[in-house]
């Protein structure tokens, strides 16, 4: 398929990894922010072609992971609403909340659908106007401007009955609290389609404040090697600085048609994040201009105080404290088929990428 | 969740445009995107088209990676 099995090829990424086994001579560690990295880095056995000083580390890009245990517990209590209809992407519905999950309280009878667009919410909203749809949102950059798209659509509709619950949240304040929070790494490997969508300036403080190299980069193979090439020259010449090697899809100035929608319907809101607490400026929430079509404003509804589940240490593995395989339920009392934590649910979790692909 | 899959445009039809990814056919919208022409390739995410594929700098990105491995190998 073009331009994907061109990045696979065999002979490049040993090429690379050639190179980088030449010139990688003090130990580094770099941070996959994105979950879709830490899933492609596996899939591959990258770790295999890599310089023993090189450590790679998973961090906080997986969005049903970093959801919190209140926001789950909303949407489950949002899904007892007489004549409502949860839309969610796939994993989120078998995240295990306080005392329930969206998956159970289907089984129960409440309807709770998966879809794969959005737009398929705003559908739903227009033929069953006796319905209350509500859309759970989940994403960084790259899957909030959709959400957008989607409240501005059902504006022009007219539309009285399509809700949004809005857990989206922006990539940079987190990967700034975790520096800040003292985690020792030397680089960012930094999402593709988060930066598709802002450009590469919303990175800058972080050679310059921090001294951390940034590379953004795609999903294949190649890709990915030659993003920690990159890297190891950065770190090797002493010279931090931001660089796109996804250069086929990601600009400096990003998608402005995004950006512009993402303004236009959302406001930075502090947000809470599993394990990492509560991180000023990091979530997205629905202007007041919008505000006919934020489920948090539209309905009440009773949540419990959370309660997160005994044992699990994903807060940590977010944070890239700590791997999957320090924790004592990994792989024994929590699996992809029986998750206890949210980092086991999501094909992209850590936890789930390294029971699926462990040796 | 924030993956995205080259898809080929195939028709545009006002907002929403056809595109294959491997001779399999999806709806994109265009929401998100603006000037896309049949033939073009789009990163396609959550059933929204986020961003067009640079052919050229696709090519440049391949050119560079032949040079690392011709050096390598010789």
């Amino acid at each position: 398929m073009q331009y994907i099995d061109e990045y696979r090829k065999k002979e490049l990424i040993l090429a690379v990894s050639k190179e980088l086994k030449e010139i990688s001579k003090q130990p580094i560690t770099l941070m996959e922010v994105c979950g879709g990295h830490t899933m492609a880095i596996h899939r591959f056995g990258l770790h295999a072609l890599l310089p023993p000083a090189i450590r790679l580390i998973s961090g906080p890009g997986c969005p049903v992971c970093v959801s919190s245990q209140h926001f789950l517990d909303t949407a489950i209590a949002c899904s007892k609403i007489p004549g409502a209809i949860i839309t969610t992407y796939g994993d989120l519905i078998r995240v295990p909340g306080s005392v329930s999950s969206l998956e159970k309280e289907k089984a129960n009878g409440h309807d709770i659908r998966i879809i794969y667009s959005v737009l398929e919410a705003v559908e739903m909203a227009k033929v069953n106007p006796d319905k209350k749809i509500i859309f759970l949102g989940i994403g960084f950059e790259t899957t909030a401007p959709a959400t957008a798209a989607a409240i501005v659509e059902a504006r022009k509709a007219n539309l009285l009955n399509f809700f949004v619950l809005s857990a989206h949240k922006v990539m940079p304040p987190v990967m700034k609290a975790l520096v800040d929070d003292g985690i020792k790494i030397n680089g960012f490997i930094a999402p593709g389609h988060v930066s598709a969508i802002t450009g590469t300036t919303i990175y800058n403080d972080l050679p310059k404040r921090y001294g951390l190299g940034v590379v953004i980069t795609g999903f294949e193979p190649v890709d990915l090697m030659l993003a920690i090439l990159m890297l190891v020259r950065q770190f090797e010449s002493k010279d931090p600085k931001v660089e796109i090697q996804y250069q086929r899809v990601v600009h400096v100035e990003g998608n402005k048609i995004a950006q512009a929608l993402l303004t236009k319907v959302f406001e930075l809101k502090d947000d809470r994040w599993r394990g990492l607490g509560i991180i000023p400026g990091s979530g997205l929430k629905i202007r007041s201009a919008f505000a006919d079509f934020d489920a948090e404003k539209h309905f009440t509804v009773h949540v419990p105080e959370p309660v997160d589940p005994k044992g699990c240490i994903c807060g940590s593995i977010l944070r890239g404290l700590k791997a999957p395989n320090e924790c004592r339920l990994f792989a024994t009392v929590c699996t992809p088929s029986d998750p206890v934590g949210a980092c086991m649910v999501s094909g992209e979790g850590t936890c789930a990428t390294y029971y699926k692909y462990r040796s | 969740m924030c993956l995205a899959i080259p898809a080929k445009v195939i028709t545009v039809d006002g907002a929403s445009a056809l595109v294959t990814i491997e001779d399999v056919e999806y709806r994109a919208s265009l929401l998100l995107l603006n000037d896309v022409k049949p033939g073009d390739f789009i990163m396609l995410h959550a059933g929204f088209a986020i961003e067009k594929i640079d052919a050229e700098e696709a090519a440049e990105t391949l050119r560079l990676l032949n040079e690392v491995a011709n050096n390598s190998f010789q």
